[in-house]
């Protein structure tokens, strides 16, 4: 495992082009983008204003810095660095900037929700969106792109506008049987749009492209409900974490509970009937004795408070859909991986210090997790493995992003960067980088 | 007699004698009474006063005889006879024989007495008893009415407490209803403020965004060098219906396109079940029939295979073409009809698995026991049942008689149980009993060389104390015979004391340490007959022999050497005495052991 040297950067702005080839960071107002491979600067950008947010667009040709406080967002083009295009929302107010999935317009959330506009780089067009909802997740285009969902709210009711992103035309707008929607997701097919409502009621309803509630699902009443939400790859399970510390695992033909994920604070590696994986390496402490029992810290949440650190936050799959990692918020040190074709529990990833930020290989089934410190925690089911960052000034990881094909890293301190290059095992699948 | 009967059962004995003391008495008093009634009742005749001195005199004899007579005609003894009525003599003859009769009557009546007496006593002591017994009763019936009035009372207060929780529970839950009612009142309040705010919202939205397109603001712009071409390459299209119905036509498109996928996927699945249906149903067949000649070739398990039915399986193989056709086809009847054939041969097939679960069974018993019947399952299990009864039954049994073994070993142990232990039990059990007994030993050879220890240190103790005192002894002496004149005497009696100081010394400590370890000795001299019968060749109580031997042979022959000078044998022993007064105030734990060892000394 090698690792760049080390770079600046600022809020965290570091993004890999969808085509892998290209680098951007950003650095105060400076945007820098620079080969993947060599690390050489090809271009600098210079905003007006330090950057908040930066995104590629999906043809890795352009660029978005906004400036939220300004209420602007400006382009950048890697093919002509001399193009320009600069966006001013206006005294209305920027909270919120993204590409299309076509890469041609630009959606910007004005302050208070008060509308989407659209802004066309082909035709100089703006459109108008009103009545978007303020909540989790409010947009989400399919994963082809062709169609966009957004969550309103008029009259005290939610709804759902599904738009074609080619001409931004309102395919469907339906109402939803919602109290308070937090958010919606396309599956990966693009053909299930998922939205659940906020914390204080369990709800997921399952709305067919055409707007048809195909289902419902409600695992429990009275209680905090959803905190997150996640399609498996191949848009076959649907699994919602919840403020209980379950997960629960739904098909997609009846849309019912498979199975529910518990996270329970001992676990018992023979009862389970799992073969938890054990970890000699680094701080990585798990149990892998016949009747031993591993005891896993617990932090008590503050129930009476709004917001309580309890419950699953955070759930990504596998790119091959086989492996589900968890993380429990009142386990902060904890990782779970779960196995999607035992549907059990595979390996239990116990830390030293709270998990900030977990991430799946694209390409393989290997997890890269990072807790703050200057270590970088990859898991995979023949192993896992933990490795210093070599840094003099202690370079800490507080987030990280795999490469498109899975042989590096980013890794993004607070205020630096570095890339972390995997040992490439299999040199046949590095051609064929990015095949979308 | 009520009074007495009044008293505890207890002295009823006691109270009997004096019953009886009594009643004799009374008797006897009203006995004379009755005679002095007979006596009164004689003097017609006579003066009372010679009637009393004397019935018959001189002068009154005709009238005595005359007398006699009638009453004893009147009493019905031999009338006729004691005097003839004309003469008024006596006639000696009848008169002696009406005496004897008299005499006779009189014991007969005295024994009948006396025999009524014994009745009356029994007759009263049975009253007496009934008495305490009713009167023992009757204060049991006063303790249960009090007992059942305490019940009553409590009954009361429980009964009181139900009413007080159940007016509480009543209160608690109109409590919680009302709870509720506020909850959902808050809940509709807030609701409907959420909604009221979210309106108001709206409202302030809408106008802000009025006045922001009112204000028709510069800022709102877009400035691109030049624009771009769609990332297709395709030109840009005008809205229009078309378009729209396109994009409808396309979402179906791509509905239909994931629904057909899925169908596909869900075909393949099917078609891979239906292939695993029908290898599972090959398998099936194959398990089912060539087990006839499988069976038949394996000579045990003759007999019960034959209890399966060839037509069965027959009919399965028809059930099975059958159901292959069907397997091509897939309309409903088929499907049906495949259920139903798989049911029936996982039926059969199920059945089969507990017959042969069954025969294997069998075999095993039949293996173990040779050449039995074969036997039913619930018969065979119920065995099962009764034997392990039995088996628990015998351990409870071997456990108890464990339990009485160790108590006797404790109380009383000699070759005579030893040998009725050896007769007794089993080798393996001695075995076992001879493991705890030694562990036991071993216990007890530790406890042991710690007292030994400590009464070593004791002794060492004593040494020291007696030392001291010595020492003391001596300087007082010397203080003494300085002060004294007799310079000569003072020499002699110097080395006196020191002789009576050195006998003192050794012996006295002897004499408050040798006894208790002789008592002991022999204390376990009992104990060693137990070891010795049962586990020969204990190394714990060898060790304390050889320790105990070592010991008095010492203590001897200190004695020895202290009374080897016979100086002052008396101002010794009281030295002894004294000692021993102090040792005892020093140690209570030698104080038992040295009031052991007064009596062998």
């Amino acid at each position: 495992m090698n690792f760049s040297e080390i770079f600046k950067q600022s809020n965290q702005l570091c993004r890999i082009s969808p085509d892998g080839r290209y680098l951007a960071t950003c650095v105060q107002y400076r945007l820098v983008v620079r080969d993947v491979n060599s690390l050489q600067i090809l271009h600098l950008y210079t905003c007006l204003d330090q950057i908040v947010h930066m995104e590629w667009s999906s043809d890795s040709l352009f660029i978005l810095c906004a400036m939220y406080k300004r209420g602007l967002v400006q382009v950048w083009s890697l093919e002509q660095p001399d193009w320009h295009c600069k966006i001013d929302e206006g005294s209305i107010g920027l909270v919120s900037s993204r590409w299309s999935p076509d890469g041609r317009h630009i959606l910007n959330t004005t302050e208070f929700h008060l509308r989407v506009t659209v802004w066309s780089l082909c035709t100089k067009a703006v459109s108008y969106i009103k009545y978007p909802k303020a909540c989790q997740k409010g947009i989400d285009f399919s994963r082809d792109g062709s169609y966009m969902a957004l969550a309103e709210r008029r009259d005290c009711k939610d709804y759902v506008s599904v738009f074609v992103c080619e001409d931004w035309h309102l395919l469907r707008h339906f109402e939803t049987e919602t109290q308070d929607l937090a958010g919606l997701e396309w599956s990966p097919n693009g053909c299930v749009l998922a939205v659940w409502d906020s914390c204080l009621e369990y709800k997921v309803l399952l709305y067919s492209l055409d707007g048809r509630l195909l289902s419902s699902f409600s695992a429990y009443e009275w209680s905090l409900g959803i905190k997150s939400l996640a399609w498996s790859p191949s848009s076959q399970f649907l699994a919602i974490g919840s403020f209980d510390e379950k997960v629960r695992i739904l098909n997609h033909i009846t849309w019912k509970k498979i199975t529910e994920f518990e996270h329970p604070a001992t676990i018992y590696p023979a009862l389970a009937g799992l073969g938890l994986m054990c970890v000699s390496t680094g701080p990585l402490t798990v149990g892998g004795g016949p009747m031993d029992h591993t005891t896993i810290p617990v932090v008590k949440p503050d129930l009476d408070r709004a917001n309580p650190k309890v419950g699953v936050s955070s759930l990504a799959f596998s790119a091959d859909g086989r492996y589900l990692a968890t993380k429990n918020d009142n386990m902060a040190s904890v990782v779970w991986v779960w196995n999607m074709q035992k549907m059990s529990l595979e390996a239990v990833l116990e830390q030293t210090a709270a998990v900030r930020c977990f991430q799946w290989d694209p390409r393989r089934p290997r997890l890269a997790l990072c807790t703050g410190t200057p270590r970088l925690y990859l898991w995979s089911p023949a192993g896992s493995v933990s490795v210093q960052v070599p840094s003099e000034g202690g370079f800490q990881v507080h987030a990280l992003s795999w490469h498109s094909n899975g042989d590096s890293l980013v890794l993004i301190g607070k205020e630096h960067l570095c890339l972390c290059y995997m040992d490439t095992e299999d040199k046949s699948t590095d051609s064929n980088i990015w095949t979308k | 007699m009520g009074d007495w009967s009044m008293t505890s059962p207890l002295g009823v004995s006691m109270e009997n004698s004096e019953i009886s003391s009594i009643s004799r008495v009374t008797l006897s008093s009203s006995r004379q009474n009755h005679d002095s009634l007979y006596s009164s009742s004689l003097p017609l005749s006579k003066s009372s006063h010679n009637v009393l001195s004397a019935f018959c005199i001189e002068e009154n004899v005709p009238q005595c005889i005359l007398y006699i007579n009638q009453e004893l005609s009147s009493l019905g003894l031999a009338s006729m006879c004691i005097a003839t009525p004309v003469e008024a003599t006596l006639n000696s003859v009848p008169a002696l024989n009406a005496m004897y009769e008299l005499l006779q009557a009189q014991r007969r009546s005295q024994r009948s007495l006396e025999a009524l007496e014994q009745d009356l006593l029994r007759t009263s002591s049975t009253l007496e008893h009934l008495q305490t017994g009713n009167y023992r009763l009757k204060d049991q019936l006063e303790l249960l009415k009090r007992e059942k009035s305490g019940l009553h009372e409590k009954e009361r207060q429980l009964q009181l407490k139900i009413e007080t929780l159940q007016s509480c529970l009543k209160s608690e839950k109109e409590e919680i209803q009302k709870l509720q009612n506020i909850i959902a009142g808050r809940a509709s309040q807030y609701s409907h403020d959420a909604k009221r705010k979210e309106r108001e919202c709206v409202k302030l939205k809408e106008r802000l965004g009025q006045l922001l397109i009112d204000k028709r603001d510069k800022k709102l712009a877009i400035d691109v060098l030049n624009y771009l071409g769609r990332s297709d390459g395709k030109r840009i299209q005008w809205k229009t219906g078309k378009a729209g119905t396109s994009h409808e036509g396309d979402m179906y498109k791509s509905l239909l396109n994931d629904y057909e996928a899925r169908q596909q996927s869900l075909m393949v699945e099917n078609s891979e079940l239906k292939k695993v249906l029908q290898q599972m149903k090959r398998d099936m067949m194959y398990i089912l029939s060539p087990h006839k000649p499988c069976a038949k070739a394996s000579p045990g398990d003759d007999s019960p295979e034959r209890g399966f039915p060839p037509a069965g399986l027959e009919g399965q193989d028809e059930v099975g073409e059958c159901s292959r056709e069907n397997l091509d086809q897939s309309c409903e009847k088929a499907r049906e009809q495949l259920t139903y054939s798989i049911r029936l041969q996982w039926r059969r097939l199920k059945n089969h698995m507990e017959k042969l679960d069954s025969q294997v069974s069998l075999a095993q018993t039949q293996q173990q026991s040779g050449s039995e019947e074969a036997v039913p399952r619930e018969v065979h299990e119920e065995e099962m049942q009764r034997m392990r009864l039995e088996v628990q039954q015998g351990k409870d049994f071997i456990h108890t008689q464990q339990q009485l073994l160790q108590k006797q070993l404790n109380s009383s142990f000699d070759d005579e149980t030893a040998a009725l232990l050896n007769d007794c039990y089993t080798l393996e059990e001695k075995e076992r009993l001879k493991e705890e007994w030694r562990l036991f030993e071993e216990q007890k050879g530790n406890f042991e060389r710690e007292r030994k220890n400590f009464t070593e240190a004791a002794i060492r103790l004593g040494h020291e104390k007696k030392t001291f005192e010595e020492d003391r002894a001596a300087w007082l002496k010397n203080q003494f015979l300085n002060l004294t004149p007799f310079v000569d005497r003072k020499k002699y009696s110097l080395s006196d004391s020191q002789s009576a100081l050195s006998i003192r010394s050794e012996p006295e400590l002897q004499q408050s340490y040798t006894p208790a370890k002789l008592t002991k000795s022999s204390t376990y001299n009992e104990f060693s007959t137990t070891y010795s019968s049962i586990s020969d060749g204990l190394p714990s109580t060898t060790e304390l022999y050889r320790t105990l031997h070592l010991i008095q042979p010492e203590t001897r022959h200190s004695k020895r050497g202290s009374w080897q000078e016979p100086s002052s044998p008396i101002r010794a022993e009281n030295l002894f005495g004294k000692s021993k007064c102090s040792v005892r105030c020093r140690d209570p734990c030698i104080l038992s052991l040295d009031k052991d060892g007064d009596s062998p000394i």
